[in-house]
């Protein structure tokens, strides 16, 4: 009976209520759109720098997160492995071994990245076989190396071209080799394309003189999202001669990146979602002036006051609910389009894009948590603005009311 | 007080501004009024009719003095107490009418019944009768606004009617209405005095109301200066 008296009480000043629900539409549309964008652009910028490289957990030597070099290696024993991988959580684990070198062909150099993987489950945990777009990918017996294309093009190498790659060895040894060029890598984060070479972990560790070892285990979790708790258990399990770190550790500028642009997207939507409130707030202030007579009458026919405060409740929650719920009709084929058709920056703006790490492209989420969110945000604002017309009731004098 | 007794109104003041300019609206008041009566407090405007009767409905507190309807005495019950003792005992009829305007008549006098938790079958056969009783059979699922002033009272009448309660407040009844649905209003409540015993107490400057009670209380600033009976008693009750 509440619920049925509530709904229809909206519909009394159908202009009024038509304008408050659309205010909350229109606050909804705008929060999602610019939430899914926002994700949307997140999960691009870690799916670029985490999954295409780093993954999103990785195990070391304690100590070589701070300082990269082979002596911070470790032993790529059969048991560390088996361990790992019947960790809870672990889906699968590739090695590697990576140094810093200087590539090299004709007079032109470049610093670069080297690591030395395991082909087959290194492609399992990066996708790297995708990336590509030339020549051929890795075998375990191989004695050919993969180079990311802005690297190449820098260098003016291609497939077949000879790479000569000078670096320090373990304890100290020179490593010098030249490879030849089996294929071409394209990332689509400038910073990954300009510095990565690729060659089998037994030709690196040749190369490098570190037999049998290895400075970084890439853990793949089974659900990135429980990467945390993965960690977690790693931790437990492993001794303290190794580190566990998620990428928010490996790379905290990303995630520090990602927390202040949230912080800031989270003020936008605080103003947005504030002044949607004044909309609905005024509606329910001259709902309140309008009916005091009703509400004084139903209390001295003898409806209660809390079954009153009731009513009034759902009044404010079927407009912020049904406005809620237009709005996130209206904005999944927005949503839709845009992460179907993502937003491509072109020009002087892409290349700024490019120098901070970042493709320059804006794709949108079709995350469920966006939209559901949203509704719980509206839900929360409806409850809180009906506190004070409920309060009201609560403290109506009948006869007053009816007086007025 | 004997078993007929319905109310029992004991030495009732009503001050507005105690603290300021105090303004004795009900002053010192006794009354009691039996099963089946048909009262009309008259008075001029001011006199202290409208609050009399909030006072004995329990919309409004005695600043002294108690009410007791059938044993309780109602300004010693919390204000919950006091709302679910109006919805059993005590039938509401306003000037305006103040129907729901979202419910239809027949949702309206259902209303009563949802409240008290009536079943649904009781509460359709209950509503159906009542409607019937007030001539509006035919208008059970039309809005308030879709009425004449005389059909919203009659809707209004049926609303009171719906709790079975033990007597009916009727503030101005027929103030809003012309002489015609005036007349046909007093024709169905007379009708159910007269049948079914109800008691009726009526707030009025109409002489039409007055001329068909059986007693009549005159108040003047806040007293009862006269209470009178002037005809013959009813079936269920007494003059």
């Amino acid at each position: 009976m509440i619920l049925q008296l509530a709904w229809r009480n909206l519909w009394r000043n159908r202009n009024r209520s038509i304008i408050a629900m659309a205010s909350v539409w229109c606050a909804v549309v705008l929060a999602i759109v610019m939430s899914s964008f926002q994700k949307g652009v997140f999960d691009l910028l870690i799916d670029n720098m985490v999954s295409f490289y780093s993954g999103y957990v990785q195990v070391h030597r304690t100590g070589y997160q701070s300082e990269q070099t082979l002596e911070n290696s470790f032993e790529l024993s059969d048991s560390l492995q088996n361990t790992i991988l019947s960790t809870p959580g672990v889906a699968s684990m590739t090695p590697r071994l990576e140094a810093f070198a200087l590539a090299s062909s004709g007079e032109k150099t470049k610093g670069c990245l080297v690591a030395g993987i395991a082909p087959e489950t290194e492609n399992m945990a990066t996708r790297i076989k995708s990336k590509v777009v030339s020549g051929e990918y890795l075998s375990d017996s191989s004695s050919t190396v993969l180079v990311s294309e802005g690297l190449a093009k820098r260098l003016q190498l291609g497939v077949s071209d000879t790479l000569l790659l000078l670096g320090q060895g373990y304890y100290g040894t020179t490593a010098a080799g030249k490879f030849p060029i089996g294929g071409l890598l394209h990332y689509g984060s400038p910073e990954l394309n300009d510095q990565l070479v690729f060659l089998p972990l037994a030709v690196a560790q040749r190369w490098l003189d570190a037999p049998g070892l290895a400075t970084t285990l890439v853990i793949t979790p089974g659900d990135p999202a429980s990467s945390g708790e993965t960690t977690a258990r790693l931790r437990n399990t492993l001794s303290t001669e190794f580190e566990v770190l998620t990428w928010q550790e490996m790379m905290p500028e990303i995630n520090e990146h990602i927390e202040t642009d949230t912080a800031s997207s989270a003020i936008i939507l605080g103003v947005l979602y504030l002044l949607i409130s004044f909309g609905i707030f005024a509606t329910i202030l001259m709902m309140l002036a309008e009916r005091q007579r009703e509400f004084g009458m139903l209390i001295a026919l003898g409806m209660k006051k809390a079954q009153l405060a009731l009513m009034v409740l759902f009044e404010s929650v079927f407009i912020t609910l049904t406005g809620c719920a237009l709005g996130i009709l209206a904005s999944l084929p927005i949503v839709w389009q845009l992460t179907n058709h993502p937003i491509r920056i072109g020009g002087e703006m892409a290349k700024v894009y490019e120098k901070f790490g970042f493709e320059a492209i804006f794709p949108a989420s079709m995350a469920p948590s966006i939209f559901w969110k949203q509704a719980v945000v509206v839900l929360v604002i409806g409850l809180f603005l009906s506190l004070y017309p409920m309060m009201k009731v609560l403290f109506l004098k009948p006869v007053e009311a009816m007086r007025s | 007080m004997n078993d007929a007794t319905v109310i029992d109104i004991h030495n009732v003041s009503k001050i507005y501004n105690p603290d300021t300019i105090p303004v004795h609206a009900v002053n010192n008041v006794h009354l009691h009024f039996e099963r089946g009566e048909f009262t009309a407090l008259v008075g001029p405007s001011g006199s202290g009719k409208t609050t009399l009767l909030n006072i004995i409905g329990g919309l409004d507190a005695p600043s002294e003095g108690q009410v007791i309807i059938n044993g309780t005495d109602i300004t010693s019950l919390k204000p919950n107490q006091l709302i679910n003792f109006r919805l059993q005992n005590i039938g509401f009829v306003f000037q305006s009418y103040n129907l729901i305007p979202v419910l239809s008549a027949r949702e309206n006098v259902e209303f009563i019944l949802l409240l008290q938790g009536v079943s649904k079958a009781q509460r359709e056969q209950r509503v159906q009768d009542l409607m019937n009783a007030v001539g509006l059979g035919d208008k059970m699922e039309v809005r308030p606004a879709q009425l004449s002033g005389g059909q919203q009272q009659r809707v209004a009448v049926s609303r009171a009617l719906a709790s079975k309660p033990q007597f009916i407040l009727a503030d101005e009844p027929t103030a809003n209405l012309d002489s015609r649905s005036a007349a046909n209003l007093l024709d169905i409540m007379a009708q159910l005095n007269h049948d079914e015993g109800m008691t009726f107490i009526f707030s009025t400057h109409d002489a039409r109301v007055i001329e068909r009670a059986r007693r009549v209380i005159t108040l003047e600033d806040g007293r009862v200066v006269s209470d009178k009976a002037v005809g013959v008693p009813t079936k269920g009750g007494r003059v």
